[in-house]
């Protein structure tokens, strides 16, 4: 399935030809990615490598604390590309991590690309399997390949894709490679080619499991198309007021009752 | 709509009632699925090496930058060496630059306007004016900050700035604040604005605030060249010659570490008065060294700070040059207004051991940092009567290095205290005016953007005063 392997070099989307930087060009985009990831793992890099803009990069957690939009088109196709600010994980309430979740859950992102420290990967899945609860459509970045190597960590891609469903591409972004990989990903999950199957966490507490799928269902009911539902009841037994807010005015309805046009989206965002 | 709403309000109440039947410890059970969840699939896919030892060189250095004993001494000692070389390496470039810019471009810039014959006062305001100011920032600014620039972005590619926040951590929390505020300081040291932002990474917003008005006291790009110049003219000047150098960075060193102390004295005193609370706990992840990949940075910090810098300054100082050279030529009853001003002020600037010309250089230089040196040269130069509209100017030519900086300082009535007292100034006094655009769009208050603005000129002038005054008791005058 996954065009990562070392045949690529026949394959008509190896060469960095279709690839056109955009820089802030982002009109008529045709579908929107988001890169989450931790703090410092090279979210910005990726950013500036694929949109060709000059985010300030640095060996430094939060070092980007808001949204920065570029552009970029690959295969024809226009994408916008939203740089979210670094975080462990989306259950706490500092305006950073909002700023990432409210994006990922209301901004609908067609593909999440969620960037992670391949040094350092359990904890770094601890973001991706939340992010998996919210959004299918993502491939996992596995970053600074080059820094598992030196520390002789060895690390299994296709089984980590097979485990999580989602393509997993091994990158090394400060110097550039994987880069056409990450893309060509980017373009199947967006598109529909690759059909993702997220993986969801397993929970052991029987309260738990009862109360999200009382929740769940009496969610259904009300909004049928909602792809998150178990996140959502999530969100709502912790008690989380954006969500909260979002099902008293009908707003949660009406993202994912019909398709989005791009002044909505901007609208919710 | 109203079945609608009833049935949103029905999942509502649902998920109250749950909320209750689940108990407290939902969150951490929830963590704990995640975390466990994440370690099986960790465990399929990753081999690790046999042997864990192949940190441990990073872990050796860790221990030493991060130690309680050696961290800090190690934290002055390489900012000091930073300083020393940015001090040293400036001098000879700066001369080039001036003797260039001002010595050659600006004589034939006059000649030529005058050739044509422009209005004295459009000669005065574009030439004089713009133009000088333009030349002063970039010939002051520019050599100490390619210097600077590169080698501080080196430090935080490698990774050493985590490792500042992890020393200071624990003692923020000990004063109140947040521990995340080591790193938001950290961050105002390359840029006020930025790290006034950067504290959207604390949670709770009683620490924050702390963080956004504490933020001032580190020292930004702006005010780095101000405090290098001032340490090289005064400070150097006042040691025999080959420790100069290594003395003016110690000074440096000294007035960075001032800020620091104070930014904590401050959150102790907002925390412990109108901004009460805990600290609240965090985890701080030190990032691993990597190596810094040394032309990229050199050309980030070219376009991202070197550029970006002199471009504000520029962009600041020319509107800057003209205001001086209107204050320093229109008159009222014979005087110029700068000149009123300064005279007015001068009693109240000399007991704190400042003077006029410094008072209206930060008023004039609110917008930006940057451009306080050419601002104080400049009306120097004018109050002395040293410039003015067509014939004195010539001495301001005559400049071509940090020497003939301190002439027109010393001539201007300037003295080790008024050097020292100007870095201190310098440090503590108001946010520039971007900064505390900032303040206020994140804060959304204008109690606190007040608060923030106005604190460190308080705090500036009472320490300007005291140091003025058990100078003076020793010094005797």
């Amino acid at each position: 399935m996954n065009m990562n392997a070392n045949a690529c070099e026949t394959c008509p989307v190896h060469n960095t030809g279709n690839l056109k930087r955009l820089g802030i060009d982002m009109s008529n985009f045709d579908f929107v990615v988001a890169l989450a990831g931790n703090p410092n793992t090279g979210k910005s890099t990726v950013f500036n490598n694929l949109t060709g803009l000059k985010q300030h990069t640095g060996n430094w957690p939060g070092k980007t604390v808001s949204r920065a939009e570029g552009g970029f088109a690959y295969n024809n196709l226009k994408f916008k590309l939203v740089d979210l600010p670094g975080t462990y994980s989306l259950l706490s309430t500092s305006t950073d991590e909002e700023v990432a979740r409210d994006f990922i859950l209301f901004g609908q992102p067609d593909v999440t690309v969620v960037v992670v420290d391949a040094t350092r990967l359990e904890r770094n899945l601890n973001l991706a399997l939340q992010i998996l609860e919210i959004t299918d459509r993502v491939v996992l970045c596995l970053n600074l390949m080059d820094e598992a190597e030196r520390h002789q960590i060895k690390i299994d891609e296709r089984m980590l894709s097979k485990d999580l469903g989602i393509p997993v591409i091994p990158v090394v972004a400060r110097y550039n490679k994987g880069m056409n990989e990450i893309l060509n990903s980017i373009y199947e999950v967006a598109t529909g080619k690759f059909v993702c199957k997220p993986y969801r966490i397993k929970s052991s507490s029987m309260e738990l499991n009862y109360a999200v799928e009382k929740l769940s269902k009496m969610l259904l009911e009300e909004f049928p198309n909602l792809p998150n539902v178990k996140w959502v009841a999530l969100r709502l037994l912790e008690g989380d007021q954006s969500v909260i807010d979002s099902i008293r005015n009908g707003e949660l309805g009406r993202i994912y009752k019909v398709e989005q046009t791009k002044s909505e989206l901007e609208q919710v965002v | 709509m109203n079945i609608e709403s009833k049935n949103n309000e029905a999942i509502l109440s649902a998920a109250n009632n749950l909320r209750w039947e689940i108990g407290e410890n939902f969150h951490d059970t929830l963590m704990e699925s995640i975390y466990s969840n994440a370690s099986s699939i960790t465990k399929r896919a990753v081999t690790l090496p046999a042997e864990k030892e192949t940190l441990s060189w990073e872990k050796t250095v860790d221990k030493i930058l991060t130690s309680r004993y050696t961290g800090f001494p190690i934290m002055f000692l390489i900012l000091g060496v930073v300083f020393w070389l940015t001090i040293e390496g400036a001098n000879v470039p700066s001369g080039l630059i001036a003797s260039l810019l001002l010595d050659t471009i600006h004589p034939l810039l006059k000649g030529f306007s005058a050739s044509i014959g422009i209005p004295f006062w459009l000669d005065g305001v574009l030439i004089d004016g713009a133009y000088l100011a333009m030349a002063w920032v970039v010939s002051v600014m520019l050599p100490p900050m390619m210097i600077f620039f590169p080698l501080f972005t080196l430090l935080e590619d490698f990774g050493y700035l985590p490792r500042v926040s992890f020393n200071m951590d624990s003692i923020y929390r000990r004063v109140g604040a947040h521990g995340k505020q080591a790193l938001t300081m950290a961050m105002g040291f390359g840029c006020n604005a930025a790290g006034v932002v950067a504290t959207r990474v604390i949670d709770s917003p009683r620490e924050r605030i702390i963080a956004i008005i504490t933020n001032n006291f580190s020292l930004c790009n702006g005010r780095w060249p101000t405090q290098i110049l001032i340490a090289t003219i005064f400070i150097g000047s006042a040691v025999p010659a080959y420790i100069a150098g290594i003395v003016s960075a110690a000074a440096v060193v000294f007035i960075a570490v001032l800020g620091i102390v104070f930014s904590l004295v401050v959150s102790w005193g907002l925390s412990k008065s109108v901004l009460k609370g805990e600290a609240s706990a965090f985890s701080l992840e030190l990032p691993p060294y990597r190596p810094p990949r040394i032309l990229q940075t050199l050309y980030t910090s070219l376009i991202d700070r070197t550029i970006f810098v002199l471009w504000r300054a520029v962009v600041f100082a020319v509107p800057a040059g003209v205001v001086i050279w209107f204050v320093g030529n229109v008159t009222i009853g014979g005087e110029s207004m700068a000149n009123i001003f300064i005279n007015w002020i001068n009693p109240f600037a000399i007991i704190i051991g400042l003077n006029g010309v410094i008072f209206l250089a930060y008023i004039i230089a609110i917008p930006a940092n940057e451009i306080v040196i050419p601002s104080i040269l400049m009306l120097t130069v004018a109050n002395l009567g040293l410039a003015g509209v067509g014939a004195g100017s010539g001495v301001m030519f005559e400049l071509d290095s940090v020497i003939d900086t301190a002439n027109i300082l010393t001539t201007g009535g300037w003295t080790l205290l008024t050097g020292i007292n100007l870095m201190i100034f310098s440090l503590l006094h108001n946010p520039c005016s971007t900064t505390i655009y900032t303040i206020f769009k994140e804060t959304k208050s204008a109690k606190w953007t007040l608060v923030s603005t106005f604190l460190p000129i308080v705090m500036g002038l009472v320490v300007t005063f005291f140091v003025a005054q058990i100078w003076r008791l020793i010094a005797g005058y």
